[in-house]
Order: structure tokens, then C-alpha cells, then sequence
């Protein structure tokens, strides 16, 4: 009976936020299919209702029956017959209560069958669906796909295979081969286009999560002789056509529920998706900017599940004579973890904002041209997006992991034995850090925007704004992490050595990371009082890291790198 | 073949959460602490229709549901859910019944709806625990009854096959449509609220609640589906006296706490003289009279 939505008030602070007003009316066209189709909404409010309601149903499912079923999931994972993947049987029963509660396309158009979405509630299903099982959210959260078949399908395709998904077909995209991990443009399944136009796919996909899906994206050299991510398209292949193998899945330390396949195609017959050659360089992007934003959602969801986990473990067991709690060394881990929860949540809501703003200017300028304003605010968020994705994926799986290993840290011995539910999360938290791309590949996609000054400048224009006078105090302080930024920055880039940048460019980010995490705590603060104490914790710690970072850079110099380099 | 299906529900306060002040000093349900909900076995009954309606194309869903005007909220649970209308019999006529005055009414209604195929109920609710009102509602009408039901398998040349629950295992048989089922706990679970369901039926109104909201009021005029049924005491042609306070033998002499202590099952076989002696029993020591 328990309710994974409505017992977080975090989740409708966010669904209240004021920018979804413009966000809502963006995705709706100012309404336009209010009396063109029965479930659509007639206004803001009607709309704000709505999702507050289906995120009710996916609260209910997420308490009753997908956490419920996580242990035996974990415990008995999905098997391989007949290269067919089964999934364990919890696993299947999760999928049959999300098609029948018709949670699969949430954010495709209603003309395709979806529930025209916006991408921020959509997230929120998916930070719930990962605290009750962030296993189950990697199948759940690959409808995904359909976006990027939306964005970049024609028409045809878009009719053949979208509806299907939102009836609750499952996805995946394969992208990673034995030899091309985080480098794709190294991938070598081959596609080749028979004299009727008609392509076929030959070769072999590694670490592809549900490989054994209905419908899947397929990144495939489509130019022979090619040898860079200019040779690679992306196609669709439909499982109802064959050609696909499952040979074996991964037996991994997390997310065990999740297949996690190797695939061999022999002959898969496939359809382009949009133009050769823009596979990897622009579909793909777009496709991993997508998971991105999902992973995030994921890591919040388990640092969630890993706060709930410590924070009733330590209430209820008692040492010395008390509650453990109430000591200042457990209460601190506490106090820690809660706000990186709390900067999480806030970076990956920021985030989905900015992508929800961008996307549907995007989907509008499909049906008419956009205003000279409209351009350039589509223009501005797109920057945005660009910038908090890989921010986000990478500090919140960071801290997710450190969150995993702090519920155990409160759970003593009994954490480290198998009777808890902290094991599982933090083995399913591992993976966060790595997957669509390692935080070490955040790094580089986010540094740019460090040294164009995208983060420095949203930083100064939330700076402007007012705050409550008891907030006053932590302001000085975020306006002295923005100033280390800047410095910090400067100092770096002064030197002209691209090494150098590499290897200070985490610290750089980080100190970004923590700043724009502790401003949109702020802003959270000026609507909301519950947020002030996980703010002051978490600017606290910022502050601490900041601090630690800029001494670092400052006493170092650049000849120093050769100690690092030669292992 | 499609099958006309009526689900039986019931608007129940949440017994199975109760806190300290779930009971009024006179002994009565303070029904203001408790949270209104679905009663959990009609919510089983509402699964197998539904499901009968998926393997049934064309088949219709309707919950019925006597109670006050709020109880319209079950309604939309059970649309949010799949099935396709309701409606609340309400009338102050029916206030203060008990199971034999419920069934009447309730069976009054079916009467009135006239076309259907399969009655479909909970085994009982969990404020009264006594699991007659569907058994009663097919002697009223004349029906056959399969009580304890866990799965209506099929339905084809007008029966039902059905699995049921007995106290040593399970029994499958076969019952001529139209039939009452009364559908056990341990059936399936009711699927969930389906998105797009709640966004389409959240309007869903009972009259007498969109008299009281215009938004409400002009959008269930424009969208018929919108429309929940609120049927009286005299649309569905019943006796006042045999509704409500008026038409309930049971009088409540008082109400004590006991502590139920589970025992073993007895078996008593279906002849006059073992369930005198059992009834002789049952007085001797107070159960009953």
C-alpha cells in the first residue's frame, strides 16, 4: 500500500515548478487538442491535474508491485532459450501492470497514441520507477527510443512503429560492439543496401540492454570502406522480421534484472532511419543526450531509495542505548546524503526543463516557422540542455554511488550481508557512472561549457536574483564558489597545454557542478522552506570541495603532470 | 459473442488501516477517520470482467453501486480501470439496509438495467464481513449462483466455466448464463488505473455532483460518457417497504469487542438433522439468538 509519488513532496515541488506553465503550454499548442481527443487537457490546471494523476497510478504501481517484486528479480534475473531472452517473472509482471496502466510512450503525441508528455513528468515516472527497481527502469525508461524515431523517422515509420511502443512494445538501441565501447565511431556492423534499396545487417552488438526488444535503433556502417563515425547510419529493425540473435547476456554485479545482451545479426533486414552518414554524429547524440537524462533519472531515483533505506535504519536501530541515529557521525552521513539527493533532484529537474523547452520549439518548427524570438530562445535552451546533460548524468551518478555506500555505511554488518535491501542498490548504483558514457566522458562533453562560460553565465543571471533574507548567508557563499569558478578557470586556460586542460577539466566541472547544484537548491528555497536544510548542507559541502579543488590547481604545476602519466 | 457485464461494488471505509479513533463511543464506524475506498473483493470481481471483456471484444462493463452520491467515486475507479460506465443507486429510501434490504434494491436496479449476461460481485465487503447480499441478489432474481469464484475461465455456449475456491482446494464448473458469481480474494489482483483512462473519466459526475460545477456540468453535456447514472427508489420501481431501515429485519442490540480466536474447520453434512444440531449449538452458546 505504499504510494512512491505521493510520499515524496519533492516530486510535486518540482511538477509546480513555475516554468512548466510555459513548458505545458509549449508541448499543448495553447490546447489545441482539447476537444480532438477525450484525454487531452483543457488548460494549464486541467493539464498540472493530469500528470499529478498519472503519476499517482505510477506512484501505486512502483510501491505495490515493482518494489515488491525487486529481491526475486535480483535473485533470479533473466535467462536465455532458444536465442530468446525470458524474463524473470517478476520482471514480467511489472511489464503487464505499466502496458495495462498505459505508463509505455508517455511523452509520444496523442495522434501516434501516446500521452503527449512533457519530458519533466516523464522523468519524475522514471526518478519513481528507478527507486522501486532501477533494473526495471532500464526496460521501462527505453521508450525512450521512440523520441528519436520521432525526431528523426518519416512519417511512415513513425506510424509503423510508434503506436506500437506506446501499446507497450519494448526498445533498445544498439550502439557498443566488442571493440567500440565509449569510442563508436569504431563500429563495424555492416549494412548493406540490396538492389531493391532494402538493407540488410550483418555482425555482431555487445552490452546491449534488452537486446532481445520489439523494435530497435541500430547504429550500422552503411558506407563501405568507411572507417570514422562519417561512415555510420542509423537504422530501425523490427524483431517480427528475425535475422536477430540473442547469444548469450552478461551475468553482472547490478541491475540484474535488466538483460544485457550479445546480439548476432545474419541478414536483419532493417529501414534507414532519416539520412546515411548522420547516424552516430547526429542521431546517436541526440539518442545518448536522451539515455543521458534517463541515467540521471536513475541515479536519483537510487539515491532516494539508498536515503529512505539508511534514514529507517538508523531510526530503528539502537546502540549504546540510543537510536543510532542520534549520534552527530551517523546523523552527519544522513544530513549528506539528504542534500545530495536534494542537488540531484533540483539538477536533473533544471535539466528536463531546459530539454522540455527545446524540444517542443523543435516539434513546432516541424508544423510552422518559429518567430525570430522563438529562435533564439529555442537556440538558448538548446545551449542549456547541452550544457546540464552531461553535468547532470555525471554529478548525479556520483553521488548516487556515494549514497549507495553510505546506506550500507549506516547499516554496519548487516549492510554488507544480503538480508538488506542497501546490497542491491548499491550494486544497481555501480553501473550509473559508467553507462552512456563514463563520467570521465561527461567531463569531456560539459568541459566546453565551462571554458565558453554557458554555466558561468547562468550562474550570474541566478545570482541577480532575490532570495529570503535567511538565505542571505549562503548566497555569499555560492557567490564565492561562482568567483573560484571563474578563477579557477582562468588559471587553467592560461596555460596552453590540451593536457593540462584534460586533467584539470573534472575539477573544473565539479566545481561548476556544485555551484549550479547550490543556486537551484536556492531558488528551490524561495518557494519551498523544506529545501533550506538540505541546501545549507549542500552548500556546505560544496563550498568544502570547491575550496579543495581551487587549492589543488593553485599549488600544482603543469610539469607536475608527468608524475600522473607514467604508471 | 459479446456479454453485458454487471460488477457489483461497494464504497467501504478502509478497515484494514484502522486507528484508534476508527470507532464512534457508541460503537458505530466513524466513517470521517476511515478513507473511503473500493471494497478489495469487488475490486477482484471488477478484474474478471474486465478480463472477460478483453477475451469478449464488444462485451460492457457496467459498475453498480448503492450508496450516497460520493460513492460515485468508485464509478470512476472502476472506468479509471477499464469498465465502461455505472451507476449509484441512491435515495434516502435506501438508508440504514442491511444485506436483505441491500439485495433488494440492488436487484431492483439489475432488474432495471434489465440486459445482462453475468452479475459479478465481491464475496463480501470488509465493513460487514457477511457475504449475502450476491447470494441474496440471485435468489431475488431467480438466478443461479457460483459463490467463491477464482477465475472465470471462459464463457461459451452460454456457460460459464469457472474455478472456485472450496475449503480443501479448488472445484471447476459450469453454470448457464445469466448467473451471479461472487469472486473470492485470492483471485487475481484488479489491474491498474490506466493513464489515459483517468485523464478521459476524471470529469465522470453522478448528476447531483455536477449540479454543483459548472465546468463539470458543461463538459458532461458535451461528452455523453461523462454521465454516471443516480438512479432512486422509484426509477427502479422498488417497495419502501422493502428498502432502507424500513424493509431490514437485523437490528443491532449492541456492539462489543471480541476476540476472534480461529479454530479449526467442522465439516456439516447438507441434511436437516445435522444443521439442527449445529443451530442448537450455535444458540446454546451464544453465537447466534
Amino acid at each position: 500500500m505504499a504510494n512512491f509519488y505521493t510520499d515524496n513532496e519533492a516530486l510535486k515541488h518540482y511538477l509546480n515548478h513555475p516554468m512548466m506553465e510555459k513548458i505545458v503550454d509549449l508541448k499543448e499548442r495553447g490546447f489545441a487538442d482539447a476537444d480532438k481527443y477525450d484525454y487531452a487537457p483543457q488548460d494549464y490546471a486541467d493539464a498540472q491535474d493530469s500528470y499529478d494523476k498519472v503519476l499517482e497510478i505510477v506512484g501505486e504501481i512502483c510501491g505495490d508491485i515493482i518494489a515488491e517484486n525487486a529481491e526475486e528479480v535480483d535473485h533470479t534475473g533473466p535467462r536465455v532459450e532458444n536465442n530468446r531472452v525470458i524474463y524473470a517473472e517478476g520482471t514480467a509482471r511489472n511489464l503487464d501492470a505499466c502496458r495495462k496502466a498505459g505508463l509505455m510512450g508517455m511523452s509520444m503525441p496523442r495522434r501516434l497514441g501516446g500521452l503527449n508528455f512533457p519530458i519533466t513528468p516523464y522523468i519524475m515516472a522514471a526518478d519513481i520507477v528507478s527507486r522501486a527497481d532501477a533494473g526495471f527502469e532500464n526496460l521501462w525508461g527505453l521508450q525512450d527510443c521512440a523520441e528519436t524515431l520521432y525526431e528523426f523517422g518519416d512519417e511512415e515509420q513513425k506510424q509503423k512503429y510508434i503506436p506500437r511502443v506506446c501499446a507497450g512494445e519494448t526498445m533498445s538501441m544498439d550502439l557498443t560492439e566488442p571493440d567500440a565501447g565509449s569510442d563508436l565511431q569504431s563500429v563495424m556492423l555492416k549494412a548493406t543496401q540490396k538492389e531493391d534499396g532494402s538493407w540488410v545487417l550483418n555482425g555482431v552488438k555487445r552490452f546491449i540492454t534488452n537486446g532481445d526488444s520489439d523494435i530497435h535503433l541500430v547504429l550500422a556502417r552503411s558506407e563501405e570502406g568507411t572507417k570514422d563515425g562519417r561512415g555510420l547510419s542509423m537504422f530501425v529493425y523490427d524483431k517480427r522480421n528475425g535475422g536477430v540473435n540473442v547469444r548469450r547476456i552478461e551475468n553482472k554485479m547490478g541491475i540484474k534484472g535488466s538483460p544485457t545482451c550479445e546480439l548476432t545479426y545474419k541478414d536483419a533486414p532493417a529501414e534507414l532511419v532519416g539520412s546515411r552518414k548522420l547516424g552516430l554524429i547526429k542521431y546517436v547524440m541526440a539518442l545518448m543526450n536522451g539515455a543521458r537524462l534517463g541515467i540521471a533519472a536513475q541515479s536519483v531515483g537510487l539515491s532516494e531509495a539508498a536515503y529512505r533505506e539508511a534514514l529507517a535504519y538508523a531510526k530503528e536501530r539502537t546502540q549504546f542505548g540510543k537510536a543510532i541515529i542520534n549520534f552527530p557521525a551517523v546523523a552527519e552521513i544522513l544530513a549528506v546524503m539528504k542534500a545530495k539527493l536534494y542537488a540531484s533532484r533540483a539538477l536533473l529537474y533544471a535539466c528536463s526543463r531546459f530539454v522540455d523547452i527545446y524540444k517542443a520549439y523543435d516539434d513546432i518548427a516541424k508544423e510552422r516557422k518559429l518567430t525570430i524570438e522563438e529562435k533564439k530562445e529555442a537556440k538558448e535552451y538548446s545551449r542549456l540542455a547541452d550544457a546540464f546533460t552531461p553535468l547532470a548524468k555525471g554529478m548525479t551518478s556520483e553521488f548516487c554511488n556515494q549514497n549507495a555506500y553510505d546506506a550500507i555505511q549506516i547499516h554496519g554488518g548487516s549492510g554488507f550481508m544480503k538480508d538488506y535491501a542497501c546490497e542491491r542498490i548499491y550494486r544497481d548504483a555501480r553501473i550509473t557512472s559508467i553507462y552512456e558514457g563514463t563520467t570521465q566522458l561527461q567531463v569531456v562533453a560539459a568541459i566546453r561549457h565551462v571554458t565558453t562560460g554557458t554555466y558561468l553565465n547562468w550562474i550570474k543571471a541566478e545570482l541577480t536574483k532575490e532570495c529570503k533574507a535567511a538565505d542571505q548567508e549562503t548566497k555569499a557563499t555560492l557567490e564565492w564558489m561562482a568567483q573560484q569558478l571563474e578563477a579557477c578557470t582562468q588559471s587553467v586556460m592560461g596555460i596552453e597545454s590540451s593536457e593540462y586542460h584534460d586533467f584539470m577539466a573534472r575539477r573544473l566541472v565539479e566545481i561548476a557542478g556544485y555551484t549550479v547544484m547550490g543556486l537551484l537548491l536556492l531558488d528551490d528555497t524561495t518557494r519551498n522552506d523544506d529545501f533550506r536544510q538540505p541546501m545549507r548542507v549542500f552548500v556546505k559541502l560544496g563550498q568544502a570541495e570547491v575550496a579543495k579543488h581551487a587549492d589543488f590547481i593553485a599549488n600544482f604545476r603543469p610539469e607536475q603532470i608527468e608524475e600522473y602519466l607514467h604508471n | 459473442m459479446s456479454l453485458n457485464i454487471i460488477v457489483l461494488a461497494k464504497q467501504v471505509p478502509d478497515t484494514r488501516n484502522v486507528g484508534k479513533d476508527a470507532m464512534k463511543e457508541d460503537g458505530t464506524i466513524n466513517r470521517a477517520a476511515l478513507p473511503a475506498i473500493f471494497n478489495p473483493e469487488d475490486l477482484n470481481a471488477l478484474e474478471q470482467a474486465l478480463k472477460l471483456k478483453e477475451m469478449y471484444p464488444g462485451s460492457k462493463v457496467t459498475v453498480l453501486t448503492m450508496g450516497p452520491a460520493r460513492a460515485a467515486e468508485i464509478i470512476r475507479e472502476g472506468m479509471y480501470r477499464g469498465a465502461d460506465g455505472g451507476i449509484v443507486l441512491s435515495d434516502r429510501a435506501f438508508a440504514g439496509a442491511d444485506t436483505l434490504a441491500t439485495s433488494y434494491a440492488l436487484s431492483a436496479a439489475v432488474r432495471k438495467i434489465g440486459d445482462y449476461d453475468l452479475i459479478i460481485g465481491g464475496r463480501q465487503a470488509i465493513d460487514g464481513d457477511t457475504a449475502q447480499v450476491g447470494p441474496q441478489i440471485a435468489e431475488k432474481l431467480g438466478l443461479p449462483q457460483v459463490t467463491y469464484a477464482e477465475d472465470i475461465i471462459d464463457v461459451k455456449d452460454g456457460k460459464a466455466t469457472i474455478k472456485r475456491r472450496i475449503e480443501s482446494g479448488v472445484e471447476t464448473v459450469k453454470a448457464p448464463l445469466p448467473l451471479v458469481v461472487t469472486v473470492n480474494g485470492s483471485a487475481a489482483p484488479c489491474r491498474p488505473r490506466n493513464a489515459r483512462n483517468i485523464q478521459k473519466y476524471k470529469y465522470a459526475t453522478v448528476p447531483s455532483e455536477a449540479a454543483t460545477d459548472e465546468k463539470k456540468k458543461a463538459l458532461a453535456e458535451k461528452r455523453p460518457y461523462l454521465n454516471i447514472g443516480e438512479w432512486t427508489a422509484a426509477y427502479v420501481d422498488a417497495d419502501l417497504q422493502q428498502c432502507g431501515l424500513a424493509g431490514s429485519p437485523t437490528k443491532v442490540k449492541q456492539i462489543e469487542n471480541v476476540v476472534f480466536s480461529a479454530k479449526d474447520a467442522r465439516r456439516v453434512e447438507n441434511n436437516d438433522a445435522e444443521i439442527e444440531t449445529l443451530i442448537k449449538e450455535l444458540i446454546a452458546n451464544h453465537t447466534i439468538g
